[in-house]
C-alpha cells in the first residue's frame, strides 16, 4: 500500500468511526427499542471479536498455523476462568509466547 | 467539581474510570509497536489512535493492512467493528444529556470502557462522571502509550519476539469473555470460528471478519426470542 493510500484508508476509516459513533447519539431512543435490532448489534460484537482472536491467533497470512500464540491464548484462558483483571490476562499471554519463543519453538 | 469529595458513587465512578484508563491505556504500547511492525509509520499510527480511537478497529485496520489487505476491506473491517459504537451512543446519549461541542466530544469518547464504566454506575451523576473520567483518562493514556509503542517498537525490533501478537489474540479474547454468558452468544462465537477458520486459507484478509459479523446478523435477526430471555436458539434458524 502507497503513503497516499495508506493516510487515505486511515483518515476515511477514522472518519467512518466517528460518524458510527455521532450516529449513536443522534438516534432517537425508540429507534433502538426494536429487540431486533439491539440483539443483532451485541451478537455482531461477540462474532467480531471471536473472530479476531482466530485471525490473531492462528492466522499466518492466509494459512492457518499453531505456533506459541496458541498456548499463549490457552494460559489467557484460564486467567480470564480465574477471573484475572485485563491487563494480567494480557501480560501473562505475551510472556508465555515470549518465553516459549525464547525457547525456540513456535 | 466538589461532588467528588461528598459523594461516594461519585467518588467510585471515579476510581473505576481512572483503573480502567491505565489497564487499557498500557495496552496502547501493543498497538503502537504492532503498528508500526505492520508497516503503518508513526504519524498515520498516531492519526488512528486519536481520530478513530476505537482499539478494536484500529487493531483491525493494522491487521488488514499488515496482511496486504486492501483499503476498501481495511476501512470496512473498521467500520463494522465501530458498529457497536452506535449503540454504545444510543445507550449513553441520554445518560450524557449534552448538546454542541460537548455531544461531538462525548461522540468521540464513545467506546467499550467509558460505556462500560458508564452503564454500570447506580445513577445518573455518577454515570456521566463515569463516562467522562474513563472516556478522557483512556484518550490520553491510550495515546500517550501507542507513542510510547510506537517508538520503542522500532528498538525492541520483532514484537512476535515479545509476544506482542499474543497479547493482542489475549485482548481480544479478554474483551470477548464477559460476553459468552448467553447461550446465543456462544452458538454465534461457535459459527463465527467455524467461518472464519474456514475462510483464511481463500478470501483475502478482513473478509473472513466481515463473515463472522453477517453470519451475527442472520442469527439476531432470524432468532424470535427476546434478549434475556433466551432459552435455547433455534436451530432450524441457522444455516
Amino acid at each position: 500500500m502507497t503513503t497516499t493510500a495508506l493516510w487515505a484508508t486511515v483518515l476515511v476509516a477514522s472518519l467512518a468511526c466517528y460518524a458510527l459513533k455521532l450516529g449513536g447519539h443522534l438516534i432517537p431512543r425508540t429507534w433502538l427499542a426494536s429487540e431486533r435490532v439491539s440483539r443483532a448489534t451485541t451478537l455482531v460484537t461477540v462474532a467480531l471479536l471471536v473472530s479476531l482472536v482466530v485471525v490473531q491467533g492462528f492466522a499466518d497470512g492466509s494459512a492457518l498455523t499453531v505456533d506459541a500464540r496458541v498456548p499463549a491464548l490457552v494460559v489467557a484462558a484460564l486467567a480470564l476462568a480465574l477471573r484475572a483483571p485485563f491487563i494480567l490476562v494480557v501480560v501473562l499471554a505475551a510472556a508465555t509466547a515470549a518465553g516459549l519463543r525464547a525457547l525456540g519453538w513456535g | 467539581m466538589n461532588v467528588l469529595s461528598s459523594n461516594p458513587a461519585a467518588r467510585a465512578a471515579v476510581r473505576q474510570g481512572v483503573s480502567v484508563s491505565v489497564a487499557t491505556g498500557l495496552y496502547g504500547i501493543s498497538f503502537g509497536a504492532l503498528s508500526v511492525a505492520a508497516g503503518v509509520g508513526l504519524g498515520p499510527t498516531m492519526a488512528l489512535s486519536l481520530l478513530m480511537f476505537s482499539g478494536g478497529s484500529q487493531f483491525a485496520l493494522v491487521g488488514v493492512i499488515g496482511a496486504a489487505g486492501t483499503p476498501v476491506a481495511a476501512v470496512a473491517t473498521a467500520a463494522l467493528l465501530g458498529l457497536r459504537n452506535t449503540l454504545y451512543g444510543a445507550v449513553v446519549s441520554p445518560l450524557l444529556q449534552v448538546r454542541g461541542w460537548r455531544r461531538l466530544a462525548a461522540a468521540h469518547l464513545t467506546i467499550d470502557e467509558s460505556t462500560a464504566v458508564a452503564v454500570a454506575q447506580p445513577g445518573p451523576a455518577a454515570s456521566r462522571i463515569g463516562f467522562w473520567v474513563t472516556g478522557i483518562g483512556v484518550f490520553v493514556l491510550w495515546n500517550a502509550f501507542v507513542l510510547l509503542g510506537a517508538l520503542a517498537g522500532d528498538a525492541l525490533g520483532d514484537p512476535r519476539a515479545w509476544g506482542l501478537d499474543a497479547a493482542a489474540a489475549a485482548a481480544f479474547l479478554a474483551l470477548v469473555w464477559p460476553r459468552l454468558a448467553p447461550r446465543s452468544a456462544q452458538l454465534v462465537a461457535g459459527l463465527a470460528v467455524v467461518a472464519t477458520t474456514a475462510l483464511i486459507p481463500f478470501v483475502p484478509p478482513g473478509i473472513p471478519v466481515l463473515a463472522a459479523a453477517a453470519v451475527a446478523v442472520v442469527v439476531g435477526l432470524v432468532t424470535p426470542t427476546a434478549p434475556g430471555t433466551v432459552v435455547e436458539p433455534e436451530k432450524e434458524s441457522v444455516p
